[in-house]
């Protein structure tokens, strides 16, 4: 977290009749970061978004968007945000340069601005050859590059992502995440929601989990496996020999040791033991890494789940 | 709470996509050929009969919009009249649902502009759509008689024809704001189509025939009493029939294209002393007649255009 904070929301709450939809949450992204919102359907993402943009007026709280208020400034905001909607739409009946020569022209970007960027944007997206046809003969993976397009042309400070990769093939997912890193390159906040943990996991720096509303966890990966998944230490040992198992288990501090490959263990610990293991197996065997290990975002989400539904 | 920039900002911007979106669309092309083959027949058909009875009326051109020539059943206006409100309907009942189910609402309104822009940019792209095929129909109308009758029309008769021509523009923008209205009321297009048919049915079938007389009868007493014609009847029936934009749409047609029209209610004796009954009005005092007519339907217009603004508005955005 360097960069200047662009997205603050101070208790942002959004309330639908007897709904509470939003429930007085409190998010920061600063500049140049990619932070991601998750959570199950109807958690508050989608309205926290419309909230951040100004599409949805607040029931309590203040939130501030590259400096400016939504509620008041909409348009100082807009022309600072880029958008990509959930399941993004266009005019079929237009080619993909004139659906996005209208919302060029909208972001206030002169027609020289449009035709030199459009170009530029399209090659970024992989859609180098139809700009001149209609939209309505695009996949759906084509019409999803075709709003990161959008983004593009319009470089803003900030990119708002709502379930981006959601209707892309694997290699499009990785080449859209790739973009995503790019943006981020180049100084773009990115907010990301989505329900593809290990993309979240791959390029998001921070993570806020949704639930009911409210903002109920929010850090790093680490941070959050730490807080949900208890304080004890993962240890990744990479090691070739036999009997290395047997050796481990048998240490003191060693609560649990997990085969995970050939010549992987996992070991759950009550501390830090990564020199006592590296003292232990050095001698006998070919010790080739030892390091901790990364805890997955969809264990911690799960576990989380798991545990509200016990609690209820 | 004050909003910062101005409500009108990309107005212009949507105005110009909508419109050649609406100009350039299969829509427009099926409404032109409607329009050339309306005016064409009709145009045809009253300047044949008109030719033939040339000299007896100073007011060729207002007769061939009036006459209903052998052997179409009605005239031009009746069948302005009748296809306006259609035309305006199919210009506007997807006008806003069409965004929720194409998805593209959420990206619009992400660009600067507030939603004021995007709706008066929407309705006045569909209003000139609509005041260009009326035009057009005019204009064909106009030079037909022009080449089959070997006369230029006069200036009072131009005037009120110009006349005729904003009024069926407003008229046409009364139907296009209702259309427009359910297109924000109704998700489904197809609801939203046959809401606003069934609402123009009402009033052109239904109104005059049923609901008007008898809730004029209910607040009134019956048409006739013992002394004659129930007054009280008569102009209660008569401000009932003034809700319906088709009646407000007739009265002005009546008195632009017949100018002995002197009075748009009922006529007493008083009224025609000194009268000499089928002399002509001036332009002028026919506009007079009309004015509460034509303003009442572009009030009209704005209010129902207002209050699909105030629907819009508090509407969530997302599909």
């Amino acid at each position: 977290m360097t960069g200047e904070v662009v997205i603050r929301a101070e208790e942002l709450t959004k309330r639908y009749a007897a709904t509470l939809a939003v429930d007085h949450i409190d998010l920061e992204v600063h500049a140049g970061e990619i932070v991601g919102i998750l959570g199950p359907n109807g958690s508050g993402k989608t309205t926290t978004i419309l909230m951040l943009l100004g599409l949805t007026e607040p029931t309590e709280g203040r939130a501030a968007v590259a400096g400016f208020d939504p509620l008041r400034e909409p348009l100082e905001v807009k022309r600072r945000v880029g958008y990509l909607p959930d399941s993004v739409g266009f005019y079929d009946g237009l080619s993909a340069h004139d659906n996005l020569a209208y919302t060029g022209r909208l972001a206030g970007l002169s027609r020289r601005d449009i035709d030199e960027r459009f170009a530029d944007a399209l090659a970024k997206v992989r859609l180098p050859d139809v700009g001149r046809e209609r939209v309505g003969t695009f996949s759906r993976g084509m019409r999803q590059r075709l709003g990161l397009a959008e983004i593009l042309m319009k470089r803003p400070d900030i990119a708002i992502l709502d379930e981006p990769t959601a209707t892309l093939d694997p290699h499009s997912t990785q080449e859209f995440l790739d973009l995503i890193r790019a943006l981020k390159s180049d100084g773009t906040a990115v907010l990301l929601s989505s329900d593809h943990l290990d993309q979240v996991q791959r390029v998001c720096d921070r993570v806020a989990l949704f639930n009911q509303g409210r903002v109920a966890l929010s850090g790093s990966v680490t941070d959050l496996a730490q807080q949900v998944l208890g304080g004890g230490h993962v240890i990744d040992v990479e090691v070739r020999g036999v009997g290395v198992r047997d050796r481990l288990v048998g240490m003191p501090g060693v609560v649990r040791v997990q085969v995970m490959g050939p010549q992987l263990y996992r070991v759950d610990c009550e501390r830090d033991l990564r020199p006592e293991i590296a003292r232990l197996l050095a001698p006998s065997f070919e010790l080739t890494g030892i390091r901790f290990a990364e805890p997955s975002l969809n264990e911690v989400y799960t576990r989380y789940f798991d545990e509200v539904r016990h609690a209820a | 709470m004050r909003r910062s920039g101005s409500p009108f900002t990309g107005t212009g911007i949507v105005l110009a996509k909508e419109a050649a979106d609406q100009l350039s669309g299969i829509r427009m092309v099926v409404i032109e050929t409607l329009v050339f083959l309306i005016a064409l027949v009709l145009a045809w058909f009253s300047t044949t009969a008109i030719r033939e009875s040339i000299g007896q009326s100073p007011f060729l051109f207002l007769r061939l919009l009036t006459m209903a020539p052998d052997p179409i059943p009605f005239s031009f206006i009746d069948t302005v009249g009748l296809v306006t409100p259609i035309i305006a309907i199919a210009l506007g009942f997807d006008a806003v649902n069409a965004e929720f189910n194409q998805r593209t609402l959420s990206r619009i309104l992400a660009q600067p502009i507030y939603r004021d822009a995007l709706l008066i940019g929407k309705f006045l792209a569909r209003l000139l759509a609509l005041a260009i095929a009326l035009l057009s129909l005019w204009l064909l109308v106009l030079g037909v008689g022009f080449l089959r009758l070997g006369l230029p029309p006069s200036g009072e008769e131009l005037v009120r024809m110009l006349g005729f021509l904003v009024a069926t523009i407003a008229y046409g923008g009364v139907w296009l704001a209702v259309a427009f209205l359910f297109s924000i009321l109704f998700r489904a297009p197809a609801t939203a189509a046959l809401v606003a048919l069934g609402l123009w049915l009402v009033f052109s079938f239904f109104w005059s025939l049923i609901i008007k007389p008898l809730v004029a009868t209910i607040i009134a007493g019956p048409p006739e009493d013992i002394f004659g014609p129930n007054l009280a009847y008569i102009q209660t029936s008569q401000v009932l029939d003034r809700i319906s934009p088709n009646t407000l749409y007739a009265e002005i047609a009546l008195a632009l294209l017949q100018p002995a029209t002197r009075t748009l209610g009922p006529v007493f004796i008083s009224q025609l002393r000194g009268a000499l009954l089928g002399a002509p009005l001036p332009a002028s005092q026919s506009f007079i007649l009309v004015w509460p007519q034509l303003t009442g339907l572009i009030a009209a217009m704005i209010l129902i255009f207002a209050i699909g603004y105030v629907v819009f508005q508090r509407q969530e955005i997302r599909a």
